[in-house]
């Protein structure tokens, strides 16, 4: 009974190992050989689900991608030269992390830019508020007539009130 | 010119607003081709209904084509299947047929039995041209020119509207690129 469990427990313990290797009965020559394979696989968009990686996804055209990256990688070729290889032919698109051309700039630098935008117009209109604020302000005659005639019938008032 | 700055934040928005707008509007399933203006793949592989005779990317040059990729697992071509026998009949372009991932007798049956709109059809079993080609599933339509260089890629069934505004008036073009580059060498 105490074996069963130990048995029992083991096995869920060690269960996570299996669920973490895809489903491919590839042999890889080497461990590393296979860890770098599947992180690239994880790094490349299936052209026809669209929203998986060649992990993920179930489609046949997937699991022969997923088969080549596989033997790319275990015939030595570097991962630049496997990106170029699935590049060339499906697009761009297989990049789940876009390359910085002149197309993609503006997705690039567009965020920053506006950012620094923001920035820019907070720091000028902050400049202009204080600016105004530490102006002195020197009052024409007109303006200072205005106010002596306002502040004049203010006393009046208060005269008038107080009576 | 200080009420026109003001302006600057809705014009900014504007144009955010319809460039995302547009994306609504964008066919995911249309990708570009990478292989647009790139030769055909080098291949060599049997024709399907002669086992044994090899066809190679050299022989689709010299004219203007259409390669279309088919199978007999595959839905959409079949119904795409009536229209490219009427186009084979009319005798516009040749169409080369890439059997992509498929068996070579339930093929051949199917163009016995349905009809055969293509010139000639290449075997493609393990989809390796396929894979070259950037298809991702079928049916997929190439334009190639008369120097074997791939010049248009339509991922879908061909139909009448396809044909008439797409894949036609490029054809045409194409074919008149070749009549001048044959006139001129």
């Amino acid at each position: 009974m105490i074996r069963a469990l130990l048995v029992f427990c083991c096995s869920v313990l060690f269960s996570w190992q299996v669920l973490a290797t895809p489903v491919d009965t590839y042999e890889f020559k080497s461990a590393e050989n296979q860890k770098r394979a599947l992180a690239l696989a994880h790094e490349l968009r299936c052209p026809q689900c669209q929203n998986q990686n060649l992990i993920d996804s179930n489609s046949p055209i997937a699991k022969d991608l997923r088969l080549e990256v596989y033997k790319m990688v275990d015939a030595g070729k570097d991962d630049d030269q496997i990106i170029e290889f699935m590049t060339s032919r499906y697009g761009d698109f297989v990049l789940y992390k876009p390359r910085v051309t002149a197309k993609t700039y503006i997705l690039w630098l567009g965020p920053v830019m506006l950012l620094a935008l923001g920035l820019l117009v907070g720091f000028i209109f902050v400049r202009k508020q204080r600016i105004q604020a530490e102006a002195p302000s020197e009052l024409t005659e007109e303006q200072k007539a205005e106010l002596d005639a306002l502040l004049k019938s203010d006393a009046e008032q208060d005269d008038g009130n107080k009576k | 010119m200080k009420k026109l700055v003001l302006f600057i934040p809705l014009l900014v928005f504007l144009g955010l607003g319809i460039f995302l707008y547009k994306g609504l509007f964008l066919n995911p399933q249309q990708l570009d081709s990478a292989l647009e203006g790139k030769p055909i793949p080098v291949f060599s592989l049997e024709k399907l209904d002669v086992p044994g005779e090899m066809i190679s990317n050299e022989d689709l040059k010299g004219k203007v084509s259409m390669l279309n990729v088919w199978a007999t697992w595959c839905p959409s071509c079949k119904y795409e299947h009536p229209f490219l026998l009427m186009l084979s009949r009319k005798n516009i372009v040749p169409i080369y047929g890439i059997n992509y991932r498929d068996e070579r007798d339930p093929a051949l049956q199917e163009l016995k039995y349905q009809g055969n709109p293509y010139t000639m059809n290449i075997f493609d079993k393990d989809g390796r041209l396929g894979l070259d080609l950037g298809v991702y599933g079928a049916p997929e339509t190439f334009l190639v020119d008369h120097k074997g260089i791939i010049r248009y890629r339509f991922a879908g069934p061909v139909d009448q509207r396809v044909w008439s505004e797409t894949l036609y008036p490029m054809i045409q073009q194409l074919q008149a690129e070749a009549a001048q580059q044959g006139a001129a060498s």
